[in-house]
């Protein structure tokens, strides 16, 4: 559905977005993921058709979002950061106008904006100026014109950002819905929404791609490098400190000294938990705990974006 | 230009809903009535050649607000989407730049029409009280209207212009009466070449709008004003065009 190839924008001196090039296929929901000022932003005003890239090609079902920009823009339903919306217009009156604007033949017009105003529970504002509404009511108002023409591709920038706990679960529960005809990218900062959504994640920081899986590949491909933890009763501390940073694949080690047990905090590149195991086993350490700590998407992010360690 | 007519549909529906508009057509129904009345008051006085057509198009009290009511109907065209952000769901809809710029352009020049549209009233009323036609040949009130379109579709152009530069409506209203006033007091230069430099005289003929509504509005058609204001419409427009794609280029 979207073919981006060596994408690439410049402002000035500064490059957004440097030669990123990924795939999205059809009916998947892919989570753009990355700290702000990544470039999630211009990469999805790029596919939206808004921005012209400086150098590379991206495709939207197909045709050129550049050189094709009018065909690729009646398959893509964009919602822009912020939700823009003009104040001055009624709900309805407004998603008409762009049903018509985006192409809806006008017989099918009224049926559209019936159907987007009820998927979106948008029914008891219909009537009212698009400027009292809430920012819950205009979020929803912005979902329901980037679908009115049935788009394949809905391209939704933050979607859930500045919503309360209850109407983040509704936009979510709604775009879980959408999946099953639209194909979505959509960015985000916030990470548990990421693994609740969506079936692929693109994590990108400083305009270029970090990694790109499903939630539990990236979870797992970081879950060797995390930390593994050792509860034991040691003679020497210090020596026992040295001796595990001796095994290969530990870098650094925590040391906590408690009365009797100590806990040591391994920060690992590979999984070592057997070495340890033979390690003590031939110190004679008595061990309690020797575990690998489960590692979030939160803690992937972090690791790939901040090159940190966890 | 499959979507010019909702786009159009849409820039006067916007334009007429602001509060703004009918400000402006109050206040603008207050000076141009004046403008009407002081005109038939100096006929009134001493007895002369002029028509009422003629007054009401020459004098002082037409080209204060004719000149004031461009910045006020232009600067929010595109200023206002991109304060909104609207701009960015408008281009993203697959409708041209072009289109854009013209729906704006012809939106507001309905409006403009809205305005004079209550002076064909007064000729009316005029007729009507004193028995006379307010012109002596048809094509005098013809040439006097078709000079107004002519002309306000260039200063239309004009604040499209300004406002395509920039987000600050204010910033493209002064800037669109900057420019505005700049191509009208061209025109006056017209007044400091006397039969001095037939070469430069016709020349500033060229840029002169009081000179072109005096003679329209007498009746005498000419070509040149004619492919003067609509060779310049199309080019400010075109500038317009190429604002509007160089502010996304950048942004």
């Amino acid at each position: 559905m979207i073919k981006v190839e060596k994408l690439t924008k410049r402002y000035g001196g500064i490059t957004a977005v440097d030669e990123i090039s990924f795939e999205v296929g059809k009916g998947e929901i892919t989570g753009f993921l990355g700290p702000n000022g990544a470039g999630k932003s211009t990469t999805m005003r790029m596919l939206a058709c808004y921005l012209p890239p400086t150098s590379g090609r991206a495709q939207v079902a197909g045709y050129d979002v550049f050189a094709d920009s009018i065909r690729a823009r009646e398959h893509i339903g964009y919602m822009p950061e912020n939700v823009p919306l003009p104040p001055d217009m009624r709900v309805r009156e407004y998603l008409a106008y762009r049903a018509k604007l985006k192409g809806v033949p006008g017989r099918r017009v009224k049926e559209r904006v019936g159907d987007v105003t009820e998927l979106c529970n948008l029914e008891g504002v219909d009537h009212k100026f698009i400027g009292a509404l809430s920012k819950g009511y205009r979020q929803r108002v912005g979902l329901a014109d980037a679908m009115v023409h049935e788009p394949d591709l809905l391209i939704l920038d933050e979607p859930t950002i500045g919503l309360d706990p209850n109407q983040i679960r509704q936009v979510r529960t709604l775009i879980k819905n959408l999946s099953r005809h639209h194909t979505i990218l959509l960015s985000t900062h916030i990470l548990p929404e990421v693994e609740m959504v969506c079936s692929r994640v693109i994590i990108i920081n400083g305009g270029k791609i970090e990694a790109v899986g499903t939630p539990e590949t990236l979870r797992e491909t970081l879950q060797d490098r995390g930390r593994t933890r050792l509860e034991a009763r040691v003679g020497d501390t210090s020596a026992a400190v040295k001796k595990l940073k001796a095994l290969d694949g530990v870098r650094e080690v925590d040391c906590s000294e408690g009365k009797e047990w100590n806990t040591f905090l391994l920060h690992v590149e590979a999984d070592v938990r057997e070495k340890v195991f033979v390690l003590a086993k031939a110190e004679g350490w008595a061990v309690r705990e020797l575990s690998r700590r489960a590692v979030s998407l939160e803690e992937v992010f972090v690791e790939v974006t901040h090159h940190e360690e966890i | 230009m499959k979507r010019f007519g909702t786009l159009f549909g849409r820039e006067v529906s916007r334009t007429l809903k602001q509060p703004l508009a009918y400000v402006v057509l109050f206040f603008f129904l207050i000076l141009t009535g004046i403008n009407f009345q002081a005109g038939v008051l100096a006929m009134n006085a001493e007895a002369g050649t002029t028509t009422s057509v003629e007054a009401f198009f020459n004098s002082l009290l037409f080209w204060f607000p004719f000149l004031l009511v461009f910045p006020l109907l232009t600067m929010r065209l595109f200023s206002e989407e991109y304060k909104l952000g609207t701009i960015e769901t408008l281009m993203t809809a697959p409708v041209g730049d072009a289109e854009v710029v013209l729906a704006k352009f012809f939106g507001a020049l309905v409006f403009y029409a809205v305005l004079w549209l209550p002076s064909l009233l007064y000729f009316g009323a005029f007729w009507w009280v004193t028995g006379q036609a307010p012109v002596e040949a048809p094509g005098s009130i013809l040439g006097a209207y078709a000079m107004l379109a002519l002309v306000g579709a260039f200063y239309i152009s004009l604040g499209c212009l300004a406002s395509a530069l920039t987000d600050n409506q204010i910033v493209a209203g002064i800037s669109a009466f900057a420019l505005l006033c700049m191509m009208f007091f061209l025109g006056i230069l017209w007044f400091f070449f006397p039969m001095t430099s037939p070469a430069l005289q016709s020349l500033a003929y060229y840029f002169s709008t009081i000179q072109h509504m005096a003679d329209f509005s007498r009746g005498i058609f000419d070509s040149r004003p004619v492919v003067f204001y609509t060779s310049f419409t199309s080019f400010t427009l075109f500038l317009t065009y190429h604002a509007l794609q160089y502010r996304r280029w950048r942004a």
